[in-house]
């Protein structure tokens, strides 16, 4: 609430400076009209909006970040040593049904009077750290009001001021992507630490047996679950491999057909049509491989005599192959359609049928290209969760017949971390630990995917 | 003038026909190729259609309801036994069933969730409170699947969810005109439930309002204000290199690696709630990004030089030739972009499921700090559910879900051809 | 028959004083392009001698380049593209339902304006034509062939020690004759040049230019050329076009030292173009 409220003031000085701004520029001009101001007006305006708005947003924005554990350490602190030397997760529910009872909700122990004390505590130091909040971010808005208003004069380079602040948001802005990449390496490296400690590297790398059921009570015996990603892998490896099979051919053909011998018209009304493929969320794709092409292929297998388990690594595997099918032809259109149409000429010039042309000129000249294509596409496959999760089922199996049932690197990443789950156990940091493999492998397809379609761009530019 | 000088060697003939053979299998291939590929997606969108578009409808069943007195205070509506009043009106309107197995199927033919629209009228007009009145009620799923087709009724009793006796009962109902197919309001504003006839999509329509509000609050500027960046006014050099580098490849980063980095950030780190439209909203933000900047800069990139040229040459400084000429041009393209990536984020289930918007959740989601689900992750619960019910449902929420898609992807194919300026 | 045609004054000047005339090795009369809705070419009539080099030349946008893609239908590739009239090759219509658009270019190869040797090596690129049409019945008659279209091309010397080596690795110039030895490789009867030389230096220009006039021994050629010292060097018979018309055609002298119509006279002294 009071967030709101000091958002919506933030807004009213950020304007009411504007306008100030505005008006001693614009009023003080009719004194000494000899002096043309450097800056227009409204940027002015727009250094006074800035002063009044950002500063406080900065301090608000770490004020909200760290409110909570700063909130927390006092409260610990007060509650006394002995409830300070809590196990972790023991102070953390401590904690939550204070923080529940504060806010009025229903909590899982009895309020004794202790408890209530805490969480009156709790509520009321919140309460003044709101007030705090809320004082603190209006006082700081005006004083960039007070202090920004005294600059404006018609000789003060307010838009190179502006232009400055908006130049580094922009940067900011620009950096998110590389904060986001080391988000991801650090928050999937720490885990995987964690992990490493309880499991060895070795063991996860090279274990052929994956049954990740940890003891409930530290007193069973044989239970400490197996952590050896091997049948992962491998699961993961014969399903990109089915789809790889199911979405390259098709892929391709399709894609030299529409590049080298559909007219225009079948073209237009062909490549959109195909396109609906690629925009199909993969939850659906999931759906179907599960309810259409699972029970139809095992159908089929029983026709035939074979054994075709209910979740087979086949129907996940062919299905994703479809959903990859506009992601190969599209990216090979771009590089068949990517070559010169002078090599082109010069094959059909020396009397080479189309397919001549296309098999032997065309498609050598645009390898790179479909590699890199087959490269992310690979790398789509192995990413891929909803398909494998709904479809491929959870049995560890090191096998490579493609009717049992795998598991995936993905699926088994959902299976470990839906639910609720302690954050410390051996099983949900395994599913950091599979995750920084799923992100090395990705990288490093999409880096050499990345290098060769440049290299390729620049053999024609 | 005829072709006769082009008679030719008996083997370069044969050769020739042997060329053109290669011909026709390659064109043959990549039409097979076509043909497979666009009758997977006729196979899918009518194996989504065939399954889902009963959905949309619901069967109700009559009964004389009699709204005792003894059994509602008036004053406190919502206390009143309306379990008792149902049961009550079933055996009124068959009375000849008196054993308690028997009773208790009978009983089966009415939602559970009846009660609750009986309350919901009381609630609304307290004179009811003593009256008799005929009462459409929702029946039960089974009921439901029967009336509609989707459960045969031609097979061995034990080969059905309804027995001989309550297909009776329900056609003697239904001889009398008390049972209808009514449109399935509930399903698109009700929310998730146990019972598949009252399961709706209301709360993950929500949830995912709430999610992609805050993506695209979000995402919309930072990637546009990156892209401008980018492409306009950094300095080329490694710094810049590393961070395209860093956009192309988290562009093709898994989506579930985003939800782990969701998980370990926004919810271990930061705190924030977990199963909420904000956690899902900022790791959907995440990986929208890159798909924003990519586009964003192609669209500034295709604005022609000249136009830049033009503007310095009458003294705007570099922020305002973007501002003013190159962005509103590059516009078209920007939104394009946006809704493009939109549209993948209102498909993405994977990551959302890492940051906990699994949760069985019946209130509908008012805040992005409420728990909430998404209309996908809602299909993949559905998905779950082993009642045919739910295999109805959640079709039909597919086919909410790309009706949602192709809206979004017409609007981005409408605004390219509608704007779009070739330089 | 075709060689009757009155209005032209090829076939005036041709059949003049000298008398040794060169048979016509392809025949063009009434010839219309249009790309779409715009008329590319406007009956255009014109003889292409054997075994002697023809020079079109024109101010850009004259239709010169269209006209030669007509000799060996490269036009069908280019959607939009309608053609007609008669494209005579030995008497025979080039047009003709029955006959094979394949066939036709291999006796009407083509080299174009920029080098565009294929990226393999400079063996494969000279070896494509032969292995496609079938021409050499083992690896010993290939070798024979590829090496002798090198020859020819006055290229073998300084490629013989790379056959291997990507021809896109040569130099434009070493590109250049290598897409003209690719072409001769199928020993075709006409060659179909695109402005050959426009990407290339003084240096490699003149060095294909002395293989342009070797070559007419064997082969009739047409060569298209922005650079009227060129045709004036190169070729024996010069056609002027202009605004899609074909405005005047004879011998090369002839057109350059005293050209009939005021245009051409203007385009030769450089006063538009």
């Amino acid at each position: 609430m009071q967030l709101v409220i000091l958002l919506i003031a933030l807004g009213a000085i950020a304007a009411l400076g504007y306008f100030l701004a505005r008006r001693k520029l614009l009023g003080g001009g009719t004194g000494d009209t000899a002096i043309r101001p450097h800056s227009m007006p409204g940027y002015h305006g727009w250094y006074v909006a800035l002063w009044c708005a950002l500063p406080s947003l900065v301090v608000l924005l770490f004020w909200l970040l760290f409110e909570g554990r700063i909130l927390e350490a006092l409260l610990v602190s007060h509650l006394g040593p002995e409830i300070a030397a809590l196990p972790g997760e023991m102070l953390g529910l401590l904690l939550n049904d204070i923080r529940n009872l504060a806010a009025g909700d229903a909590v899982s122990r009895d309020a004794d009077p202790a408890l209530m004390a805490a969480a009156e505590r709790y509520g009321a130091m919140r309460t003044t750290a709101r007030a705090a909040m809320l004082g603190g971010g209006l006082a700081l808005a005006v004083a960039g009001l007070a202090w920004s208003w005294r600059r404006v004069a018609p000789a003060f380079r307010a838009r190179h001021r502006v232009e400055r602040v908006v130049r580094g948001v922009l940067i900011l802005a620009s950096f998110v992507a590389v904060v986001t990449t080391v988000g991801i390496i650090l928050s999937v490296l720490f885990e995987s630490i964690r992990f490493f400690s309880i499991v060895s590297v070795g063991d996860f790398l090279f274990g052929l047996e994956w049954s990740p059921q940890t003891a409930i009570r530290t007193d069973q015996v044989g239970s400490s679950g197996a952590f050896g990603a091997v049948p992962l892998f491998t699961g993961t490896l014969l399903i990109t491999l089915i789809a790889m099979l199911v979405a390259l051919p098709v892929g391709l053909f399709s894609a030299i057909y529409m590049a080298e011998f559909a007219s225009p018209n079948v073209r237009n009304a062909v490549k959109p049509v195909l396109e609906i493929l690629a925009g199909v969320p993969t939850v659906v794709y999931g759906f179907f491989a599960a309810l259409t092409v699972a029970p139809a292929l095992r159908g089929f297998g029983d026709y035939l005599g074979l054994d075709v388990a209910s979740e087979s690594a086949l129907a996940a595997g062919a299905v994703m192959g479809i959903m990859i099918i506009p992601f190969i032809s599209s990216l090979s259109d771009d590089a068949i359609i990517a070559v010169p149409r002078s090599l082109r000429e010069g094959s059909l010039a020396m009397g080479a049928t189309r397919s001549e042309t296309v098999v032997k000129v065309i498609l050598p000249a645009a390898l790179p290209g479909i590699v890199a294509a087959c490269l992310l596409a690979i790398s789509r496959a192995i990413g891929e969760t909803m398909i494998v999760v709904m479809a491929a089922g959870l049995a560890a199996k090191l096998t490579a017949n493609p009717l049992e049932a795998v598991t995936t690197v993905t699926a088994q990443m959902v299976t470990l971390l839906v639910g609720d789950q302690e954050f410390d156990s051996a099983k949900t940091l395994a599913a950091f630990a599979l995750g920084l493999a799923l992100f090395l492998a990705t990288l490093a397809l999409n880096v050499l995917a990345l290098y060769i379609a440049r290299k390729y761009r620049e053999q024609y530019e | 003038m005829t072709g006769a000088g082009w008679q030719v060697s008996k083997h370069s003939a044969r050769r020739l026909k042997k060329r053109y053979r290669r011909e026709r299998w390659l064109k043959a291939l990549g039409v097979l190729a076509i043909t497979v590929a666009l009758g997977v997606l006729v196979l899918l969108l009518g194996s989504v259609i065939a399954r889902g578009y009963p959905a949309f409808v619901k069967t109700e069943i009559a009964l004389e309801v009699n709204f005792k007195a003894e059994l509602i205070d008036p004053g406190q509506p919502g206390g009143g036994r309306y379990g008792r009043i149902i049961r009550n009106a079933l055996f009124a309107a068959f009375p000849d069933v008196r054993e308690r197995a028997e009773r208790r199927r009978l009983l089966k033919l009415i939602s559970r969730g009846a009660r609750f629209e009986l309350r919901r009228m009381v609630e609304s007009d307290p004179e009811l409170v003593g009256t008799v009145k005929k009462v459409w009620l929702t029946a039960s799923s089974d009921v439901d699947m029967l009336t509609k087709g989707s459960l045969p009724r031609d097979v061995p009793q034990d080969e059905r969810r309804l027995s001989d006796r309550q297909l009776t009962w329900l056609d003697s109902l239904d001889a009398a005109e008390n049972v209808r197919t009514r449109f399935n309001w509930q399903f698109f504003f009700g929310s998730d439930s146990r019972e598949p006839e009252l399961a709706g999509i209301g709360g993950a329509l929500a949830g995912s309002f709430w999610t992609l509000a805050i993506t695209l609050i979000l995402a919309f500027p930072l990637g546009v204000g990156a892209a401008i960046y980018l492409q306009e006014f950094a300095p080329k050099n490694r710094l810049t290199d590393f961070i395209e580098v860093n956009i192309n490849n988290l562009a093709a980063v898994p989506s579930i690696v985003f939800g782990l980095l969701g998980l370990a950030i926004f919810i271990q780190l930061f705190e924030l709630p977990r199963s909420t439209a904000i956690v899902g909203g900022l790791t959907l933000m995440l990986m929208t990004l890159p798909t924003i900047i990519i586009a964003t800069r192609a669209a500034l990139a295709a604005v022609p030089p000249s136009i830049r040229e033009a503007a310095h040459g009458v003294g705007a400084s570099p922020l305002q030739v973007v501002t003013h000429h190159v962005l509103p041009l590059a516009m078209p393209g920007i939104m394009t972009g946006t809704i493009i990536g939109m549209a993948r984020a209102l498909g993405e289930t994977a990551p959302l499921l890492m940051i906990g918007m699994v949760a069985f959740i019946v209130d509908i989601p008012a805040a992005p700090f409420d728990s909430a689900t998404a209309l996908p992750v809602q299909i993949f619960l559905w998905a779950d559910s082993p009642e045919r019910g739910f295999t109805e449902k959640m079709s039909a929420a597919i086919i909410v879900l790309l009706a949602f898609l192709i809206i979004m992807n017409a609007l981005a194919v409408y605004l390219r051809r509608r704007f779009e300026i070739r330089w | 028959m075709a060689m009757t045609m009155t209005t032209m004054a090829a076939t005036e000047t041709a059949s003049g004083p000298a008398g040794h005339v060169p048979p016509s090795k392809m025949e063009v009369s009434g010839l219309d392009v249009f790309y779409g809705a715009n008329q590319a070419l406007f009956d255009v009539d014109m003889n292409v001698a054997e075994n002697r080099v023809s020079a079109l030349i024109g101010p850009s946008g004259c239709g010169k380049s269209t006209f030669l893609r007509c000799l060996n239908r490269m036009n069908d590739i280019i959607e939009g593209c309608k053609v007609s009239g008669n494209v005579l090759l030995d008497g025979n219509d080039i047009y003709a339902r029955e006959l094979d658009v394949v066939q036709l270019r291999a006796r009407v190869g083509m080299v174009f304006q920029k080098p565009n040797p294929f990226p393999k090596s400079i063996y494969d690129n000279v070896a494509y034509g032969p292995r496609i049409h079938g021409l050499a019945e083992n690896a010993g008659e290939l070798d024979e062939i590829v090496e002798n279209s090198l020859r020819r091309a006055g290229l073998f010397e300084e490629v013989a020690e790379r056959m291997s080596a990507s021809g896109t690795s040569l130099s434009g110039g070493q590109q250049q004759r290598l897409c003209i030895a690719r072409a001769i490789a199928i020993s075709p009867e006409v060659i179909l040049m695109d402005e050959p030389c426009s990407a290339l230096d003084p240096i490699a220009t003149a060095k294909v230019e002395e293989l342009i006039d070797a070559l007419k021994q064997d082969f009739t050629i047409a060569i298209v050329t922005h650079n009227m010292q060129q045709a004036a060097r190169v070729s024996q018979y010069t056609a002027f076009f202009h605004l899609g018309k074909l405005v005047e055609f004879g011998e090369t002298e002839a057109i350059f030292t005293n050209p009939e119509e005021k245009r051409t006279q203007d385009y030769i002294t450089g006063r538009f173009g």
